[in-house]
């Protein structure tokens, strides 16, 4: 059976030359990098490889760059931190309320054990963040605004370089949760001018278990994970230097191959949008109308009447991969809150499907997927009790 | 290991009794979209108060529409009183398990079939003792599982 991957947003895998990179770490130059002797040099010059590969990737410096053992651990290490750091200055902090769960977790944590009060700010019906918004919602207790480039579900591209001057003028630290932006569209945190920015490889088409925070030079920052001298003293624990390898490597080939990437995606993604719309009466676009202001490969649609898990299962069953917004898949039976936030109608909200193209995505693939997502829907909507004749 | 084991897995693929029987002895629904979850049954009962066919359409997720399928395949042969006894659990018992988070969806089943029956019992004019005090509508707005708000 053809199998075709369309959740690139939920992990890629891993690129043949990063695994190749990676492999000698375990075998060779397997030695503790804080150790003096040969494997441990050896294993010391790959970390300082790879932080100048990531840096490369961002526009900073390479002492700005921390490796963490994932995004969520560098969006829980900035929250916590500063929440601590500042907290003779404030005890607010701004979010919205359609960040990743890294985010809003933490932050409701933070509310409940650190005395943090949280905003959560509003989103339009694309899932975009007003500045005006964030402006008017600053205090003189706030001490951090976090904002994510570019959401997860929908595929939003926040105006951050917009919201990051907003906070600035305000002396207020900002944020953003960059993981679904990495390697996705041109980052350059010098002229976003953000303080923090949370990386992850394993959406890079790096190995999981590695992520990276970017801190402004200069910056007071509390450590989040204690104990050895690691990460220049900012973050302990023997480092998994194979994995900050493949990130390096994964954060070379992005950079290098951003145009292609970004082109074929966005190719991609429209030839499934025209199909879908051509094919599948219907459906409903969730997340901004205008491309360009979404991630290159972040399709997000509703389709009327059927259920997502349902979809989802059916397609799988076909040897397609996709996610669901549906709250019968999200294992909480909640619903998706970033769906909630840009008022999907609840009527249809339970039948969201989101797909995401890659690297590997061809538009053979394409086809095959609109052929057996055609057929899908169509079982589904026989076998549903609602039809458009009920109003909706 | 996938989420649901081959009973139901094959229910919800190749789901028995889908449709909707015209001019039925009874016709219950259960659920809502906004809940995630909804389903529709008709039912035929003979003269001597044998459910002879029953029909589903469900709007629901892998475990909803295998449950739908069970449950009708499992109410066809059985009199009234017989079908008013299936609960949920026996349910998820005949379709081999469900994972604990999806109990829930064996519910809708369950309590389309009742209304299917109260409908039934309201046209023929005939009383079971697992039907009174029932309300059919009262547990589709306040099910305990389907609180998600309306706005947010």
């Amino acid at each position: 059976m053809r199998e075709v991957y369309l959740d690139y947003s939920a992990t890629t895998p891993v690129k043949q030359e990063v695994v190749s990179e990676m492999i000698p770490y375990y075998t060779e130059a397997f030695g503790n990098p804080s150790s003096l002797y040969g494997p441990g040099l050896k294993a010391k010059e790959g970390l300082t490889q790879a932080r100048q590969q990531v840096a490369d990737l961002i526009g900073a410096k390479e002492n700005e760059i921390f490796f963490t053992s994932c995004g969520t651990e560098a969006d829980n290490w900035v929250l916590e931190g500063v929440a601590d750091q500042l907290r003779d200055k404030g005890n607010h902090i701004i979010t919205t309320k359609i960040e990743h769960h890294a985010i809003i977790h933490t932050c409701m944590y933070l509310q409940k054990y650190h005395g943090i009060e949280v905003t959560y700010l509003d989103v339009d019906e694309e899932g975009f963040v007003s500045p005006e918004d964030l402006e008017a919602a600053i205090t003189d207790k706030t001490i951090l605004v976090s904002i994510m480039m570019i959401n997860n579900e929908i595929g939003t591209l926040e105006p951050i370089k917009e919201l990051a001057a907003v906070a600035k003028k305000h002396g207020v630290l900002f944020h953003t949760d960059a993981v679904q932006a990495l390697g996705n569209v041109p980052i350059d945190v010098k002229d976003l001018d953000v303080d923090f920015l949370s990386m992850s490889a394993h959406k890079i088409y790096g190995p999981k278990g590695i992520g990276a925070l970017y801190k402004r030079k200069g910056i007071m920052l509390p450590n989040f994970v204690h104990g050895g001298a690691q990460e220049n003293r900012k973050r302990a624990g023997t480092e998994n230097t194979a994995g900050i390898v493949g990130f390096g490597k994964a954060a070379e080939l992005a950079r290098t191959g951003l145009a292609e990437h970004m082109a074929h995606s966005r190719q991609m993604r429209q030839y499934l949008w025209d199909q879908i719309q051509d094919k599948i009466e219907d459906v409903r676009l969730n997340g901004p109308a205008d491309f360009d202001r979404r991630h290159p490969g972040n399709l997000n649609v509703s389709f009327r009447y059927i259920e997502g898990e349902s979809i989802m299962l059916m397609l799988d069953g076909g040897g397609i991969c996709v996610s669901t917004g549906s709250a019968c898949s999200s294992g909480s039976l909640d619903i998706s809150h970033v769906l909630a936030a840009i008022n999907v109608p609840m009527t249809i909200i339970n039948g969201t499907v989101r797909f995401t193209v890659g690297d590997f995505t061809t538009k053979e693939d394409i086809d095959y997927t609109v052929e057996v997502l055609q057929k899908v829907v169509d079982t589904l909507r026989k076998l549903s009790p609602i039809t458009g004749k009920e109003g909706w | 290991m996938a989420l649901y084991n081959d009973t139901v897995m094959d229910h919800f693929m190749n789901p028995h009794n889908v449709g909707e029987i015209e001019n039925p002895s009874g016709k219950g629904i259960y659920g809502s979209p906004v809940c995630g979850d909804m389903m529709q049954v008709t039912i035929d009962v003979d003269e001597n108060d044998v459910i002879t066919d029953a029909k589903f359409k469900t709007f629901g997720c892998g475990s909803a529409i295998a449950s739908s399928s069970m449950a009708t395949d499992m109410i066809i042969g059985m009199t009234v009183e017989e079908a008013l006894d299936v609960s949920n659990k026996k349910i998820v018992e005949e379709l081999g398990g469900l994972p604990a988070v999806k109990i829930h969806c064996s519910v809708l089943a369950e309590h389309a079939i009742k209304n299917a029956i109260y409908d039934y019992a309201q046209k023929s004019g005939k009383t079971y003792a697992a039907l009174e005090g029932y309300n059919p509508t009262e547990d589709s707005e306040e099910d305990d599982h389907h609180d998600i708000p309306a706005e947010e």
